[in-house]
């Protein structure tokens, strides 16, 4: 029972037709927005992201606002994206708090909290500074709900990306689950020998104690049987790995992306220059 | 076709003692070899000896030699070893890529990463699935399988790379009946119609009774006694080394012991029941 082929990268078809792989293989995404390439999705996040916080003054932040509002809709994404708006209310209060109080050399106060004042200056600092935050945010959020992981990691490897990089990606984001679901064995395993995790402040941070230790020696451990398995699987061969996935791409999408690529770098350099039309 | 481990002996990296010592042993192609032995004999550190991955991936110190055709596994590269010499471990969920979404592509992995044609692909993915009569979870996530299952899903994923050595670290150890013995067909299969030679470690001594063509006792990192099946499993001496002996071995035991028949009539007996 030899392999049929061996190792021998000039043998191997890593093209990508998908023949005879099963349906739920391919996975082909549907929608008007879910369906567009990951790659694609992927720069439109990453051209926001740059608008963001690149581009000076309200055009920026407010721009990628409404694309990021726009795409939500489309893509019916709307209900879960509040989650990530109410996740975001600790760190926009906080910006909003420090610059509105707190911004260096502003003397335009508006009005004064005991020994604060909020400035004119400040709030506007402030209110820019949460919106950048807010776009970036929620143009990450739109990416992540509507780009399966695997989707993503599919088309990285299918354009090329070394085998590592991928599986470092898809390693690191299937982690954080696994490591979620260890953190309740190990809690509920220490509840059983008698260790109360529950009530008070200071009860909770001894249980901290017995459960980083497991959890962090079980993760190096897991790292360690982790590679020894990858390479029984023939994780290191030289050959280029064969593609199994194609998710569908056209040339619409490619000049979409360097419209995107190429014209949020500029909108950023002409911001930096002062030449930016828009305030 | 042989893999051969001669005076082999093993000390993982900042260990003080060996975890094998000068183990002799030859595995041909079409032949079963079970290994038994009690918790902590070193069976584990020879699965990962034999495969080649010690010490060329888990670090320590090999002497002697262990040889796959007659070249040294440690002159041998972590895939051309994988494609030669198939290794299931203990832990089935530390052995699946955590990256596939189905089982098919979880079996998919190791092809995909020899750059095979995707028509290959498909085609061993297919007979693994097949082979291990697990062609309906093909569509399951792997992370949400059963013990059993994840179990079944490791070896498929093993035998996907089509090795022409098996090494199986308790390759039954969280199946049922049922499972162990789809498990024991299967391997069966392979031994009768592709020669895979394979080296089994198992606690279920009824599973090797049946399978294997030879068995090695080992305790503490050494070879205690290896011979025919029957033989070495029939041995008294193996319940001093903590091994259970297989039920056939234990029902004669009785009966004799009974002295309702003599181990000859008992030996008969057992005979025409399994028949």
């Amino acid at each position: 029972m030899r392999s049929d082929h061996g190792s021998d990268p000039s043998v191997a078809d890593p093209g990508g037709a998908a023949g005879g792989v099963p349906a739920y293989v391919l996975r082909v995404p549907t929608g008007a927005y879910r369906s567009l390439n990951p790659f694609t999705k992927f720069v439109i996040a990453l051209s926001s992201a740059i608008v963001a916080f690149g581009v000076r003054g309200w055009t920026g932040p407010l721009s990628v606002l409404a694309l990021t509002a726009a795409i939500a809709v489309v893509a019916g994404v709307t209900r879960s994206l509040r989650r990530f708006v109410l996740a975001s209310i600790p760190l926009v209060a906080s910006i909003l708090l420090v610059n509105a109080f707190l911004y260096p050399g502003a003397t335009d106060v508006l009005f004064t909290v005991g020994p604060f004042a909020a400035t004119g200056t400040g709030v506007t600092v402030a209110l820019q500074a949460t919106l950048r935050v807010v776009a970036f945010a929620l143009s990450v959020a739109v990416f992540s709900l509507t780009t399966a992981t695997d989707d993503f990691l599919a088309d990285l490897e299918h354009r090329g990306t070394g085998r590592r990089l991928t599986f470092v990606v898809g390693s690191a984001i299937g982690t954080i689950p696994a490591m979620a679901s260890r953190a309740v064995e190990i809690v509920e395993a220490q509840r059983a020998r008698g260790l109360d995790t529950e009530g008070s402040i200071g009860r909770r941070i001894r249980g901290i104690v017995p459960l980083a230790g497991p959890m962090v020696f079980g993760a190096l451990s897991e790292v360690e049987e982790r590679t020894v398995a990858l390479e029984a699987r023939a994780f290191s061969a030289p050959a280029r790995r064969t593609v199994m996935r194609v998710l569908p791409d056209d040339g619409p999408q490619r000049a979409l992306r360097w419209f995107l690529g190429l014209g949020s770098i500029v909108a950023v350099a002409a911001s930096i220059a002062g030449r930016f039309p828009l305030p | 076709m042989t893999l051969r481990l001669s005076a082999a002996t093993y000390r993982y990296a900042g260990a003080r003692h060996n975890a094998l010592d000068d183990i002799d042993l030859e595995l041909s192609a079409g032949s079963v070899l079970g290994v038994v032995g009690p918790n902590e004999a070193g069976k584990s550190t020879l699965c990962l000896v034999a495969s080649g991955l010690a010490p060329v991936v888990v670090a320590g110190q090999l002497s002697g030699s262990v040889t796959i055709d007659g070249r040294e596994t440690i002159a041998m590269r972590p895939h051309e070893l994988a494609q030669r010499c198939g290794i299931l471990f203990q832990d089935s969920q530390a052995q699946l890529s955590g990256t596939a979404s189905t089982v098919f592509e979880e079996l998919a992995f190791g092809p995909r990463n020899l750059g095979l044609p995707l028509r290959t692909v498909i085609e061993r993915v297919e007979a693994s699935l097949e082979a291990l009569g697990i062609t309906g979870l093909a569509d399951r996530d792997p992370t949400r399988l059963s013990g059993g299952q994840a179990q079944l899903v490791a070896l498929g994923a093993i035998l996907a790379l089509r090795p022409d050595f098996l090494i199986l670290d308790e390759p039954t150890s969280q199946l049922d009946p049922q499972g162990t013995r789809m498990v024991g067909e299967a391997l069966r299969l392979l031994v009768r119609e592709h020669r895979t030679a394979i080296l089994v470690v198992e606690h279920k001594t009824a599973l090797l009774d049946q399978l294997a063509d030879r068995v090695v006792l080992i305790d503490e990192g050494r070879l205690v006694s290896q011979g025919p099946t029957t033989e070495v499993l029939s041995d008294p001496a193996l319940a001093q080394h903590g091994v259970e002996p297989p039920p056939r071995v234990r029902v004669r035991s009785a009966l004799a012991a009974a002295g309702l028949v003599t181990p000859r009539e008992a030996d008969l007996l057992l005979a025409e029941l399994a028949r």
